[in-house]
């Protein structure tokens, strides 16, 4: 498959530019365009960004592969990044990670065969208070996690329904004894 | 000393005022007055200088974790040679049991900018960026609306206000790395590379950006300016303790029965914190154990938090400190052994791998951790552990092999029983 990006990728990708005095640092907006538009920035499409953005490849690869958050091959639809760390341990973030891994029948960084639902251990998510809890595809979090909660979830991104973003409001002083 | 009288405090980053996220609601309270009295008058603010000499008198401790005076550190940009000038405010916020800056994003993203522009015309900077971990998407999101509708309202762009200041602002999105947090490991990833932390000296006031004069801030730290600029440096220093004054956001997690964000002054006792404002330990269990703030700040166990304050002079007391002052709490039925390894573990992967001591060091303490958690381990790991620790403090280029040989260190000093009692017994027979 070649990888092209479309007219408004590259207005966007023009408009980086005016962001910053060089055209280096457009390196990670850019990658972030391009796993938007394919899903993923394996070798191909980080070909793509670098013509795109006439820097040498390697440079491209190097910025690609340090970053968690870039899928350098393709993923299931969804990424489900369960935290484990700290605060998600102490609250049963690792339950939460078995649990999905007995109902998605695959290991944690494996993908369903329907490829449907791929499963990570992630590192702190900056969400501690509200543990155990996952990230969808890099986008919403979802917190609080119960077995009915992620039940719940897994059904509903199987409909095609995406999470809400979910507010979580300030304790307030008043409620304090 | 005299304890904050915490419970009539009136918040002021994160104040209980409906979609104070919106600029009318800000401004309709206040927002940006602080702003135009720094960029218009002229009689209270003759110069920079003065705005900078405020905000080093009001001694705002930096709230991304080493605490250091803000005014002063702007104090450190070189003179202005008419060349760009940048700020990078510090959004990475990753360090575990830290999720206090995303509140500033979602409830008052005005205030933090607002504290940007005066520390922007404070130190004659052109730029500002403000970066934010790739995955908090949601803030991005709205941090890139608050920025527009600054812009429209003419706080950010060219001749703010009249002044003849031109300063402009973008957001700049991480995309998963803890080391980003590490401030020129910050400004390599700004930079479009990869996030590996910079030989120090030259500090980034002389080479920063683009080898250009630039300074780093936490967001909390940031925020706190307006107020500064408002009601004063004496102000600001009358609130809590008093070498470490000010607002606190406190992130609460682990076993309490109300975790959350709560503002309030620096200097509330520890046990004030869980016990009356997070309500208490779940399940009624008893309090084991609090990592004070942040997963590199050195743990400590319930008996020693009497009296024990979150300021730096208090913590020093008891070895440990504020960092971000996202507190971790911990009940009876903790296990130390699996909650050091589920540390190590964070630092070992996030080590950027540049430095040998950290590199090979953070992987060691992992995997003897992991082995004294599966039983296997012996008590002279123990020790083991303990001289690895010294190994790597202090050798890096940057302190995250600090921050990762600290946690090991005081935790298993604070509960060698525990880990003891893992350890096999010796498998050598004594002669
Ligand atoms: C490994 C490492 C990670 C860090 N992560 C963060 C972070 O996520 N957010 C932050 O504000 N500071 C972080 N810091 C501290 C920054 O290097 C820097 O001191 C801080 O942003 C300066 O802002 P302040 O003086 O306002 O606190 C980190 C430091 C280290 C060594
Ligand atoms: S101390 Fe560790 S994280 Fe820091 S620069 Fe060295 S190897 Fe990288
Ligand atoms: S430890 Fe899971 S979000 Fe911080």
């Amino acid at each position: 498959m070649a990888y092209e990006f479309t007219k408004e990728d590259l207005k966007e990708i023009e408009k980086l530019k005016t962001k910053y005095p060089e055209v280096t640092p457009v390196t990670l907006p850019a990658l972030w365009i391009a796993q938007n538009r394919f899903g993923h920035v394996n070798p191909e499409v980080q070909k793509l960004v670098a013509k795109t953005l006439d820097l040498p490849e390697a440079h491209v690869h190097g910025v690609a592969t340090f970053y968690t958050q870039y899928y350098k091959e393709e993923k299931g639809k969804h990424v489900l990044d369960v935290c484990t760390c700290l605060s998600c341990q102490l609250c049963g973030g690792y339950d939460i990670l078995n649990y999905l891994e007995d109902k998605l029948g695959i290991k944690k960084g494996e993908t369903t065969d329907d490829g449907m639902f791929t499963l990570n251990e992630v590192e702190c998510l900056g969400a501690c208070g509200y543990a155990p809890m996952l990230q969808v595809t890099n986008d919403k979090y979802v917190n609080h996690l119960t077995e009915e909660k992620v039940d719940n979830l897994i059904e509903s991104l199987k409909n095609g329904e995406q999470p809400e973003y979910e507010k979580i409001g300030m304790p307030r002083r008043n409620n304090i004894k | 000393m005299s304890k904050p009288d915490w419970k009539n405090f009136e918040p002021v980053l994160i104040p209980d005022i409906p979609d104070l996220d919106q600029i009318k609601n800000y401004e309709k309270n206040g927002g940006y007055s602080a702003l135009k009295s720094v960029f218009t008058d002229n009689d209270k603010w003759p110069d920079s200088k003065s705005v900078i000499n405020e905000v080093k008198e009001a001694n705002i401790r930096g709230r991304g974790g080493a605490g250091f005076n803000a005014g002063l550190k702007w104090s450190f940009m070189p003179p202005a040679d008419g060349g760009p000038r940048y700020l990078a405010c510090n959004g990475d916020e990753s360090e575990p049991g830290t999720f206090k800056d995303r509140k500033i994003f979602e409830y008052n993203p005005h205030i933090f900018i607002e504290g940007a522009l005066i520390a922007a015309y404070a130190m004659e900077i052109t730029t500002i960026y403000v970066y934010i971990r790739g995955e908090y998407k949601s803030y991005i999101d709205m941090m890139e609306e608050a920025i527009q509708d600054a812009y429209d309202a003419g706080y950010i762009g060219k001749d703010i206000l009249g002044s003849g200041r031109d300063i402009e602002f973008y957001v700049h999105s991480g995309a998963g790395a803890y080391i980003c947090g590490e401030e020129t490991s910050m400004l390599e990833s700004l930079e479009g590379k990869r996030g590996y932390p910079r030989v120090k000296p030259p500090f980034p006031a002389q080479k920063g950006l683009w080898g250009r004069p630039t300074t780093i801030n936490n967001i909390e730290t940031l925020a706190h300016v307006p107020a500064v600029i408002n009601r004063g440096a004496e102000w600001f220093k009358g609130v809590g303790a008093k070498n470490h004054p000010g607002p606190v956001l406190y992130g609460i997690s682990g076993h309490v029965n109300r975790p959350g964000v709560y503002e309030l002054p620096s200097g509330v006792p520890v046990l004030d914190l869980i016990h009356d404002v997070a309500q208490g330990i779940k399940g009624g269990k008893e309090l084991k154990a609090v990592i004070p703030g942040g997963s590199s700040t050195p743990v400590l166990r319930a008996d020693q938090l009497d009296g024990i304050t979150m300021d730096s002079d208090s913590l020093r007391t008891v070895g440990t400190m504020m960092g971000t002052a996202g507190m971790v709490v911990m009940d009876e039925d903790t296990d130390m052994v699996d909650v050091l390894w589920r540390i190590a573990h964070f630092y070992h992967h996030e080590s950027c791998g540049q430095c040998t001591p950290c590199r090979e060091g953070t992987g060691w303490l992992e995997k003897i951790l992991l082995k004294i958690k599966n039983g296997e381990g012996e008590v002279k790991d123990l020790d083991l552990l303990l001289d690895l620790t010294t190994q790597m403090e202090g050798r890096t280029i940057c302190a995250l092999a600090d921050a990762a040989a600290w946690p090991v260190r005081h935790t298993i000093n604070r509960f060698r029983d525990e880990f003891e009692a893992r350890c096999k017994k010796s498998v050598h027979a004594l002669a």
